[in-house]
């Protein structure tokens, strides 16, 4: 009777402190939305909201002031998808290699702890190895006069996102069934065949929700774009111009900023966690629409 | 933003408490604990100064580089005893403080032209090139204009890129003021502001950022915080200034901006100086006070403490510091000025010094 009133005491207080822990958290995300909100409404209320969002013109010259978002926004989508795109080929290959090809041997073991120590690293010394050793090699191979630019902070997204695809896709592609694939190879299939009849439509869903994950962290990345992006407040004229995001607008800018432009950068904070959100639901909708 | 200045002027107030803590109850001699904050342009002369003069009287001095706005409002919310500001309020901006302010000039400082041409280290430039290369009209090295200037030099055939500070700067301003002085089409099309809407090129954060990316960049042209590009020894562009001489930023040349007309006040932008020996873009920075002392409960040993820290500050021995670490001191007619500006200043209507 004392034991079981004790038992009963104890889950109430972990039931108390699991309900404030994630209310907190809940509280949160709400405080964060709100104060973004609420500093973005001069900004809205002088430019429109459709407005602010869609025009390309950024000048916050005393007296002339205008604040567009587009270019920020195109900006950090651009490099983004564009990040996805180098990475793919790069992660899908070495998962492969990581949970099928040599699934469970020593180099997989080695490689699979180097590809999460990318994780590990700090996305300054990602900007600075892209600024003295990248830059350097695409002005080289003569692919851009100065090398800051679209192209090349993609690149470096492309290989910070790495581990992140990486590790995922391992844990779906090593949970693909040995039935499954023995069942392919007893009908005479090749390995190929396997992996692209067999492990890639079984783990489907699980390697988009991955890549969608991997993406949401490049439309984040700051430090290392702004180092290589070339922080110029326009749409970018080509893949080797110089452009800007979102994130690398706000670090640039925030510090001196007051009145309507710090309103305009609060409401490119605002616009920024819409489309990582809208991107995180989309992913979790195509786990849950296709799993 | 008031609150979150005024927590970061109690939080480097008492950081300097619980460093010089056993210093002053040793020597006794604590007379006042003197707050202010502002410009980053001069902040490691301030720092300099801030710190030699608390060793020197037992004062304690605190300085938070928080940005030229972050100065002002930290004056006008009555958080520091003085601001300091890169550029002087204007007569609407001094309007919406609470009582009137005087404005204190401290030293000199510009703004360098920075670029990277293998192989060249002296390059010059007339006043229209210089415009014309920042707004993307003139865009090869080797165009017609840049060589009239440069007899001898061999200049290659490379586009030139343009770097500029990405984050709001005092030294974006002064450059602007100078180039709207200078160029009409500037003024019409860009004008003068901390950051702005620039034609051509590219951004990057800081001196620090816009020099490196000029040192690993060949074919690019930015300017500079000269005191950045002194300490740093980085080749800089000769101007033309007004008389037409072609002049190399220089602590000398810097000075010699401010030796023309400046008026009583000191609030004057003394880039294209008419001075035949003057670099055209430096500028003053300034320490703004209010001109009455007595406000908020303040205590009159405050008030002579500040005020006779200021008078020290714009003397001989801080404007050597200046210098220094790469600051141009005070002509000798701006350090008149500039007493006569604290002089002044009072408490409850009597003069402090």
């Amino acid at each position: 009777m004392i034991r079981s009133r004790e038992i009963f005491t104890s889950d109430k207080i972990a039931k108390v402190i699991l309900k404030s822990a994630s209310f907190l958290v809940l509280l949160l995300a709400a405080g964060i939305i709100f104060s973004l909100l609420k500093g973005s409404i001069p900004a809205f209320r002088e430019f429109g909201i459709f407005r602010f969002i869609f025009s390309s013109e950024w000048n916050p010259t005393e007296g002339k002031e205008v604040y567009g978002a587009f270019p920020f926004i195109f900006g950090t989508v651009v490099t983004s998808l564009l990040a996805l795109i180098i990475c793919f080929p790069l992660s899908f290959a070495t998962s492969l290699f990581i949970s099928e090809y040599f699934k469970k041997t020593k180099i997989a073991g080695i490689l699979s702890t180097l590809v999460d120590l990318l994780a590990g690293i700090p996305s300054i010394v990602y900007g600075l190895w892209g600024f003295y050793t990248l830059r350097p090699l695409i002005v080289d191979l003569g692919l851009s006069e100065q090398g800051y630019g679209i192209f090349t902070s993609s690149l470096i997204l492309a290989i910070m996102i790495i581990p992140y695809a990486t590790s995922l896709s391992n844990e779906i592609i090593s949970m693909v069934p040995n039935e499954l694939k023995e069942a392919g190879y007893s009908l005479g299939a090749t390995r190929l065949e396997v992996i692209f009849n067999v492990i890639l439509p079984v783990s489907r869903s699980g390697l988009v929700a991955g890549y969608i994950l991997a993406l949401g962290r490049a439309l984040g990345e700051t430090m290392a774009v702004t180092m290589l992006i070339g922080n110029a407040n326009l749409i970018p004229k080509g893949i080797f111009s110089p452009g800007n995001t979102m994130a690398s607008v706000i670090a640039n800018q925030f510090g001196e900023a007051d009145g309507l432009k710090l309103s305009a950068l609060i409401a490119i904070g605002l616009l920024l966690f819409v489309v990582t959100a809208i991107v995180n639901a989309a992913g979790k909708w195509i786990v849950r629409r296709y799993a | 933003m008031k609150n979150l200045v005024f927590v970061f002027i109690v939080c480097i107030s008492l950081t300097a408490c619980s460093g010089n803590k056993n210093k002053n109850e040793k020597s006794g001699s604590l007379r006042a604990e003197i707050t202010a904050a502002g410009a980053t342009f001069p902040q490691p002369f301030y720092n300099k100064v801030f710190n030699d003069y608390s060793t020197m009287t037992g004062n304690k001095l605190t300085y938070g580089g928080i940005g030229s706005g972050g100065g002002i409002r930290s004056l006008k919310d009555k958080v520091v005893d003085f601001g300091a500001t890169d550029a002087f309020l204007t007569d609407e901006q001094a309007a919406e403080l609470p009582a009137p302010v005087v404005h204190v000039p401290t030293c000199l400082g510009a703004v360098v032209i920075a670029f990277n041409l293998p192989g060249i280290t002296e390059l010059k430039m007339k006043n229209e090139v210089l415009a014309s290369v920042f707004l993307g009209e003139i865009k090869k090295w080797n165009d017609p204009k840049i060589l009239a200037d440069n007899p001898g030099i061999n200049l290659p055939g490379k586009d030139i890129s343009v770097v500029y500070r990405s984050d709001g700067s005092g030294t974006t301003f002064i450059f602007s003021d100078y180039l709207s002085k200078i160029s009409k089409s500037w003024a019409d099309k860009v004008g003068t502001g901390k950051s702005l809407n620039w034609p051509v090129g590219m951004g990057a954060k800081g001196n620090p950022g816009v020099a490196g990316i000029i040192k690993q960049t060949e074919g690019t042209i930015g300017y500079i915080g000269s005191e950045y590009a002194f300490a740093q020894k980085i080749p800089c562009v000769l101007l033309q200034n007004q008389a037409g001489n072609f002049i190399a930023p220089s602590v000398e040349s810097v000075s010699a901006a401010a030796q023309g007309d400046i008026p009583a006040d000191t609030r004057v932008m003394v880039t294209n100086s008419a001075d035949p020996d003057a670099y055209p873009i430096s500028a003053f920075t300034w320490i703004i006070l209010y001109k009455e002392q007595s406000y908020n409960g303040r205590k009159i040993d405050q008030a002579r403490e500040t005020v006779k820290f200021l008078q020290w500050l714009v003397g001989p021995d801080a404007q050597a510091i200046a210098r220094k670490v790469d600051y141009a001191p005070l002509p000798e007619k701006a350090v008149q000025l500039a007493n006569d500006i604290l002089k002044s200043v009072t408490f409850e209507g009597e003069p402090l010094l």
